[in-house]
């Protein structure tokens, strides 16, 4: 029992980060109806960027964060204006292509500029193990938990209560309309590429804090399974996604300790299929009947 | 003799309900009107009838056979064959393509024919070649054949969408709001075209419209739908004085439309 | 006729190379390999993505099952099922073998496609991409877990039997098939999937039949090329068979132009070539490479070619129009 708790814990941690990641997919997916291929990459350029913030120039562990979401926005915003934006009227499939171009030309660049193998993150948090009746919990578990629930309480804040928020859940639900309300379009598509690079940035210097490696192509597999999170939850559903991220860090936790860790990279895919076969529009999402 | 049977169809989407406890009859070889405000539910029962929904509640029963549950191409090899209110053409292919795809229930060459070329495949390409290309004729299509869908104007392309129907050898045709889009010349050449098939292809046809001189014009019958409801049913003089129609058509309005 | 006549000269121009192919450089040799076999993943994945209009990313996972299914049979049954054919000369026993194998290793992976096709296929849109991109991520896995084929160490001692000859006919008949099956009213119900599936529906189109039977073909010749990979190389490992190869082949076909047979053996050539004409750059190879995707998405998103056919007759009427004027 102490075991399956423990797992647990360890899955909360993990969940949160790929929430974290997948709230950005969801908010993109929302308005493009995009698959962003490029955001796993995003959160490797954000622990990039936190790794330098941190290593080279020494900033405590809070400005080093800020300064990686601040980073990850800029670069987010760069590849909306550049890269999607002038495909915003072209089929799909080539805004998807695009998507993963952009994605390898994030992991190549960063191979030019670090090399390929990986490096130690800086340990600006010494790591205080807690033992609780037999649980082990540590201070980063801690942290990691308490900003991600931070950061997602403030960007419910921004979608919910804030004038730029209402703006991107108006063009979320339909573009035409918030253009006749005088609603720029551009400028609430690029806020939105902003804060959900923001919060990857974010993820990603946790995984670097919790896990103490980071290397050019660390994004791919988080990508991966975070979209899967975003899907479980409800695509374009911001609590979806923290739901669907927490349930995906536990599932795939428990798997690799009670079952088989090689397995563990499958999980997020089997249940990507059974939801979506047995309730595509995500476990908050509403079904929409097609219109014949 | 009745060749549809419609029995207390019900139909709801999310609570609210889209049509409800509807009957009526289709006779063979009539031409019945199914007309309604916006919203009313004609569209919806179109799409039961041809299987793109399911009824939470009743039968519709075509020549003895229940068509509930059934998957819509099923419905469509019985002998239904319907076009759609925006038309649904292939718009990248050829006019001759759009019309040979409506007969591939006809076709007998295998895929294995297909793939050795043979004898059996070069004679059911050319069958179904030939015969897609009487309809183009006697739709007035022909010269556009080897046009792309798409690019044919507005008025070709519904005319388009009824030769491909027909190109199913249907038995009941469904027409929903034909000559949408049309104007008076246009849409009188529709009703010309309507009766010329029905004498052709021996057919029954079900017809949504809102161009009222189109309804009026050559429907036998009239049934009225309100909010999913059937609120009226008969012969078009009848239907047109009707009060309860008049009604749902908002009051005073109504005379400009039903003249 | 006159496409016949361009797949025709095609494939004498590739047979002709392979007898010449005694004198080649082993390293063209190699890439004119990888050639054909990305030419029979991209073909078999437009018959999916651009005919049918099903956006499949899960390619590599077909490739992967057709590929160790075969090596399998080779590395276990081979050597029993040469000795059974000891009175056939060597050559042609072993040729026999292969051809049986690579078959049982494209109808496993058509099984596959089936089984998955059936349930996936209700899907639209994105969300049939990354069921597509699940299932062949959990293919991997799967294979990464089974340790009769080496699991994560890889699966040594194929033998190589694959040589350009072998790619050059399975290469030829993945076009064959494919443009046969377009050019029937099968192919025309596929494609009428593509352009409404309602309507499709409507004119009497079992439309989940075409669509798992285009799916089916697909993984089939998916699986052939992975068998032909398999037996090239000489080992098989895992990790060639990420997402990133499945992301390959789409990039292929949508360079070359969806729908576009001809287009998709362009793509494949361009997708062989061009990373190995970038060799020289070193580490910029890999970034050149990305930035032409995007620029080539930015500039021409219907891809090279669109989805007509490059045929000789299209070629001969564009120069006499040029020579007239």
């Amino acid at each position: 029992m102490v075991d399956i708790l423990q797992q647990i814990i360890n899955g909360i941690s993990l969940g949160s980060i790929y929430a974290l990641i997948a709230l950005g997919y969801t908010m993109v997916y929302g308005i493009l109806r995009l698959i962003n291929f490029a955001h796993g990459d995003i959160f490797m350029v954000g622990a990039f960027i936190g790794y330098f913030a941190l290593g080279s120039w020494n900033l405590p562990f809070a400005l080093g964060l800020v300064i990686a979401m601040i980073g990850a926005s800029v670069v987010g915003m760069i590849i909306e204006r550049f890269a999607y934006r002038p495909l915003r009227t072209a089929p799909r499939i080539s805004l998807l292509i695009t998507a993963i171009g952009v994605s390898f030309l994030l992991e190549n660049l960063m191979v030019l500029i670090v090399g390929a193998s990986p490096r130690s993150f800086p340990q600006s948090i010494p790591v205080d193990i807690y033992n609780i009746g037999g649980l082990i919990l540590t201070n980063r578990q801690i942290i990691i938990l308490l900003i991600s629930i931070l950061l997602m309480i403030l960007l419910q804040f921004i979608v919910m209560r804030t004038k730029i928020g209402k703006a991107m859940r108006a063009v979320s639900q339909d573009k035409e309309m918030a253009l006749m309300l005088g609603i720029n379009i551009d400028s609430v598509i690029a806020f939105t590429f902003a804060l959900g690079s923001a919060l990857a940035a974010a993820g990603g210097v946790l995984v670097g804090l919790y896990f103490n490696k980071i290397e050019p192509y660390m994004g791919v597999m988080p990508g991966l399974k975070a979209f899967v999170a975003a899907v479980l939850g409800g695509i374009g559903i911001i609590p979806g996604a923290m739901l669907g991220g927490f349930i995906l860090g536990i599932a795939e936790i428990l798997v690799s300790a009670f079952i088989s860790s090689t397995v563990r990279d499958a999980v997020a895919f089997i249940i990507l299929i059974i939801i979506l076969l047995v309730r595509p529009s995500g476990l908050l999402g509403k079904y929409m009947r097609e219109k014949v | 003799m009745a060749v549809l049977e419609v029995k207390n169809l019900s139909c709801a989407f999310g609570g609210l309900m889209a049509v409800s406890d509807l009957s009526f009859e289709v006779e063979k070889n009539e031409i019945l009107g199914i007309i309604g405000p916006n919203g009313a539910g004609k569209t919806t029962v179109f799409n039961l009838i041809t299987g793109f929904y399911l009824p939470i509640k009743g039968s519709i029963i075509f020549n003895g056979k229940n068509l509930v549950g059934m998957k819509p191409y099923q419905i469509t090899k019985l002998g239904i064959a319907r076009t759609f209110q925006n038309p649904r053409l292939f718009k990248k292919l050829t006019v001759l393509e759009n019309v040979m795809i409506a007969m591939h229930k006809v076709y007998e060459a295998s895929l294995f024919d297909a793939l050795f070329s043979n004898r059996k495949y070069i004679q059911q390409e050319s069958i179904q070649r030939d015969k897609a290309e009487e309809y183009l004729y006697f739709f007035g299509l022909y010269k556009r054949k080897d046009e792309i869908a798409e690019n044919l104007p507005y008025g070709e392309q519904r005319k388009l969408e009824i030769a491909r129907a027909m190109a199913t050898n249907p038995s009941l045709l469904l027409l929903d709001e034909p000559a949408a889009g049309m104007n008076l010349n246009e849409s009188l050449e529709l009703v010309n075209l309507i009766a010329t098939i029905r004498e052709k292809f021996n057919l029954t046809i079900l017809i949504i419209e809102h161009h009222m001189e189109v309804v009026m014009n050559i429907c036998e019958r009239i049934i009225v739908l309100d909010f999913g409801m059937k609120i009226a049913e008969g012969k078009p003089e009848e239907v047109k004085n009707n009060p309860r129609v008049i009604e749902a058509y908002l009051g005073k309005e109504v005379k400009g439309v039903i003249h | 006729m006159r496409r016949n006549l361009l797949t025709l000269t095609i494939l004498i121009l590739i047979l002709f190379l392979s007898v010449l192919s005694k004198n080649l450089d082993p390293y063209i040799y190699q890439i004119l390999v990888f050639f054909g076999i990305n030419s029979i993943l991209a073909v078999s994945l437009n018959l999916i993505n651009g005919f049918t209009g099903q956006f499949s990313i899960g390619h590599a996972g077909f490739m992967a099952a057709g590929g160790y299914f075969s090596a399998a049979l080779s590395v276990y049954q081979g050597e029993k099922l040469l000795n059974i054919l000891s009175f056939l000369p060597k050559d042609l026993a072993q040729g026999a073998i292969f051809l049986v194998f690579l078959i049982l290793g494209g109808l496993f992976s058509a099984i596959l496609g089936l089984i998955i096709g059936i349930p996936t296929l209700r899907l639209k849109g994105d969300y049939l991409a990354i069921a597509t991109l699940g299932f062949g991520e959990i293919i991997r896995v799967a294979i990464l877990n089974l340790d009769v084929v080496g699991g994560p160490r890889g699966f040594p001692g194929i033998p190589k039997l694959t040589d350009i000859t072998w790619v050059t006919f399975w290469a030829f008949i993945a076009v064959v098939v494919i443009y046969r099956i377009i050019n029937s009213s099968h192919g025309r119900a596929i494609i009428s999937i593509r352009e409404d599936e309602t309507a499709s529906e409507s004119m009497g189109i079992n439309t989940t039949y075409y669509k798992v039977l285009a799916f089916s073909i697909g993984a089939f010749f998916a699986g052939i090329a992975g068998g032909l990979f398999a037996h090239y190389l000489m080992m098989l490992h895992p990790s060639s068979f990420t997402f990133m190869r499945s992301v390959e082949i789409l990039l292929m076909i949508v360079l070359g132009g969806l729908g576009s047979i001809t287009g998709s053996i362009f793509g494949a050539f361009i997708l062989t070539v061009l990373p190995e004409a970038l060799r020289g750059f070193a580490h910029l190879r890999l970034i050149i490479y990305s930035l032409t995707l995007i620029i080539m998405m930015l500039v021409r998103p219907s891809g090279l070619i669109g989805n007509r056919e490059i045929s000789f007759y299209r070629i001969f009427k564009f120069l006499r129009r040029k020579g007239i004027n």
